[in-house]
């Protein structure tokens, strides 16, 4: 009965080859299944889906013969790892020592003030999610804050403004 | 590929080395790592590309790695035919399309111009022309872990092979592995991770304990806030990290290889990846490398984002799949490491060093550095010195010759540096003249560290600096030994309550006490060493706390609860450029006439301070005081 049940399974997705592939047959792409491979199928599952949705831990749960909460302990345990969906943009600022003493600190807080949203979380409007980030390893340019991939050197207050401003207007 | 047919290979690749620096066409080299990419040289390389199309000119673009000099991003050097390299700072698309216009029309211009990367005059005339080499910036220092940066393509594997890459490892397989381990004794080499442990000594350790299998692993999980060594040195030069991964594998006996690194330096992982294809396709690795008897493989792991993953044991826990909280040691990893096996973790400096150091002896590296540090460290100088960057001294190197004469100095006074990050000390300008290796600075209070340097003036507050080590370090603290979880949250509080003026006396013995206990029982390296920032901050300068909470001042006007704002009514023009930027509006009155500020309403934002000092009319009418002293 078990058998019969695979056996149709694996043939209707052969019959939907041309629909998207499953996202799971990629992460588990070259892993053995064993326990070390845990965190690289995490890192993967955030990169399909943005974050892990108690789903995604019940699945890599199973699949890697784990208990659920010793997926999530893992998971808690590492500051890559979200559990909420992400936003559509990704705004990052620099705390580390060479941001912090150039006023790393002011452009996290006006930041705070305008997305009225502390970090680690996102905006109502799901636009943007704010993070404070250890050392972005390019201190000669603090202080730093990124939106998505562009990284913009040398922020003051009011420059951050500006470029939130322009966004709002476009 | 047998040794025999890579010497062959390195002929060929010497060969196109040559025909590069010989090259009949210009050829345009942009540093194009994480950090000159930040700066703008994805736009400058664009920008250039643009303009080679437009006017027809037949030039080759070369990408190269981080070169150091970070606050000359983006750099852009050129080499005409028969001339050496010229380099260009802080290159915009509008000016590198000037420079090259110039430069094809037969000048040479001095606008931006560092120097060229030749020895002797350029182009055999005296034209002025600077050598880069001579350049303050890089005048003392001793390039060995960093010898390519900057210079090769860390794409082409030919570039590195062109500059005697793996011919260490060649040599190596030659040899009986305990001669190997005994070069790298007579090199005095010790581990560039920070704890400075002699690395023929924990080789030695992992190789007598008997196993079937034995591991290495490659730390490049560089956590520390404001330390960029290992990502600069894998950008720059992939293949000398993993071909001193191949030589440390060979003395240990190890066929499997790990590097961890952060997943947030995804350039560097690419460039690892691309390194790693290229040398399976040299046979450098899989089976029988170089046609020999020695297997080696690598897997990268990539850091989910734990600092204290730096630490060895759990570094290893995370490789697991585990929490990665660290354990009791002993046994140390180099005996009972991953999955229980003997492990060897080396840091990437300490790797990208041997191949130089089998290359060109053991004697030649141990020439540089003091009695008990021998050879070079690279540090990533940043802070409130004018130059900062990547550099690479040799130990011994005081700390005046790397704030002053490499990084030229501050605009303002100096008032400390601080090495080894948040596990390190800040360091006073009694210790200025201290030579950098090991003991001193650990005799100082403070750490080598990874190599981070950073250098703080009198504008810069240290209960401040003290307590973001200390919160840095209690945010990270994994949680498993009470002296760290519970210790470190305590240092905060009090360092907390001193900031915000409402600290007494009392609190200093406080905090030395409880620091002491911390630093003398917490499990791993992160516990023993947080305290440090505090303790050393303490010592060197007690002054300044005294005053936090006995004059309730900061005198670096940086410490929140302790300053105000305000406007000065002399330079007052009342152009209402603040009053518009107030999110609060404690700022208020007409055009033209002197404004108010109001404090009670003021969140201390810093709007109006730098919309008056650099879009004001007048400028600089408001001030950010604490007892009486502002900040200038």
């Amino acid at each position: 009965m078990a058998a019969t049940a695979r056996t149709r399974r694996a043939s209707g997705d052969s019959q939907r080859g041309a629909k998207p592939t499953d996202p799971w047959a990629g992460i588990m792409r070259g892993m053995e299944g064993s326990r070390s491979d845990l965190v690289p199928v995490l890192q993967r599952t955030q990169a399909a889906f943005g974050y892990l949705s108690p789903d995604s831990v019940r699945r890599i749960a199973r699949r890697l013969r784990l208990s659920e909460s010793e997926v999530f302990g893992v998971a808690t345990f590492y500051s890559q790892f979200r559990f909420t969906p992400p936003g559509r943009h990704r705004l990052r600022v620099c705390l580390g020592t060479a941001c912090h003493v150039k006023g790393g600190v002011q452009m996290l807080e006006t930041l705070e003030r305008r997305l009225e949203i502390r970090p680690g979380e996102t905006t109502a409007d799901g636009e943007y999610d704010l993070e404070r980030v250890m050392c972005l390893g390019c201190c000669a340019l603090a202080p730093v804050v990124t939106l998505d991939e562009a990284a913009y050197a040398q922020m003051s207050v009011l420059k951050l403004q500006g470029i939130l401003d322009e966004r709002d207007h476009a | 590929m047998s040794a025999t047919t890579l010497e062959r290979r390195r002929r060929r690749a010497a060969a196109r080395w040559r025909r590069l620096q010989e090259s009949p066409r210009p050829v345009i080299y942009v540093g194009a790592g994480s950090c000159g990419l930040a700066a703008g040289a994805g736009v400058l390389l664009e920008g250039v590309s643009d303009y080679l199309e437009e006017r027809g000119v037949d030039a080759e673009i070369v990408r190269v790695g981080c070169i150091g000099p970070c606050y000359l991003e983006p750099l852009l050097d050129v080499q005409l035919p028969d001339r050496s390299r010229l380099s260009y700072a802080n290159m915009t698309p509008e000016l590198a399309a000037k420079t090259l216009d110039a430069l094809f029309a037969g000048e040479v211009p001095k606008r931006h111009l560092v120097g060229h990367l030749g020895d002797g005059e350029y182009g055999g005339d005296a034209n002025g022309v600077p050598r880069f080499a001579d350049h303050p910036m890089l005048a003392r220092q001793v390039r060995i872990a960093l010898r390519n940066c900057g210079i090769i393509d860390p794409e082409e594997v030919d570039h590195y092979l062109a500059r005697g890459g793996y011919r260490a490892i060649a040599r190596c397989l030659d040899m009986p592995w305990r001669d190997l381990i005994d070069l790298v004794r007579r090199s005095g080499l010790r581990g560039r991770g920070g704890a400075g442990f002699p690395t023929w000594q924990k080789w030695t350790f992992c190789r007598e304990t008997e196993s079937d299998e034995r591991y290495l692993i490659c730390n490049a999980d560089e956590g520390d806030p404001g330390a960029f060594m290992n990502r600069s040195l894998i950008e720059g030069d992939p293949h000398a990290v993993l071909e001193g991964m191949l030589i440390a594998a060979y003395a240990i006996g190890a066929s499997h290889g790990y590097v961890y690194i952060r997943a947030e330096y995804p350039l560097a992982i690419r460039r690892l990846r691309s390194a790693m294809a290229a040398m399976s396709k040299l046979g450098l690795l899989g089976e029988g490398v170089l046609g020999s008897s020695f297997s080696f493989d690598i897997t990268i792991k990539e850091g989910a984002g734990a600092f204290v993953c730096g630490e060895e044991t759990a570094l290893m826990a995370s490789i697991e799949g585990r929490r990665g909280m660290p354990r009791t040691r002993p046994p140390f990893p180099a005996v009972s490491g991953l999955w229980g096996k003997p492990t060897i973790i080396n840091n990437v400096e300490t790797l990208a060093t041997l191949p130089a150091i089998v290359a060109n002896g053991p004697d030649w590296y141990a020439g540089f550095g003091t009695a008990s540090s021998k050879g070079t460290k690279a540090f990533s100088l940043v802070g409130k010195v004018r130059r900062t960057g990547l550099i690479e001294v040799p130990f011994g190197t005081t700390l005046r010759t790397v704030i002053y004469d490499i990084g030229g100095g501050l605009a303002k006074d100096f008032k400390a540096v601080q090495t080894g990050g948040p596990s390190g000390g800040c360091l006073g300008e009694e210790f200025l003249d201290t030579p950098i290796d090991y003991e001193n600075l650990a005799a100082a209070g403070s750490i080598m560290g990874s190599g981070g340097l950073i250098v703080i003036d009198r504008d810069t507050c240290v209960v401040d600096t003290a307590r973001y080590f200390l919160s840095f370090t209690q945010t990270e603290s994994c949680g498993k030994c009470v002296p760290c979880r519970v210790g470190t949250r305590h240092l905060v509080g009090i360092l907390d309550s001193i900031c915000e003026g409402k600290g007494e006396l009392a609190d200093l013995d406080r905090l030395e006490r409880l620091a002491r206990v911390v630093k003398s029982s917490a499990l791993c390296g992160l516990g023993q060493t947080a305290p440090n920032p505090v303790l050393s901050a303490l010592k060197y300068f007690r002054g300044e706390f005294v005053e936090h909470i006995q004059d309730k001042r900061c005198r670096a006007a940086v410490c929140r609860d302790l300053v105000e704002y305000r406007i000065i009514p002399g330079r007052c023009t009342g152009c209402q450029r603040c009053v518009q930027v107030c999110p609060t509006g404690a700022i208020t009155g007409p055009r033209a006439e002197v404004h108010n500020l109001d404090p009670d309403k003021c969140i201390k934002c810093r709007s109006c301070y730098e919309v008056c000092r650099f879009d004001a009319i007048a400028g600089d009418a408001i001030v950010i005081e604490s007892g009486g002293r502002h900040a200038d």
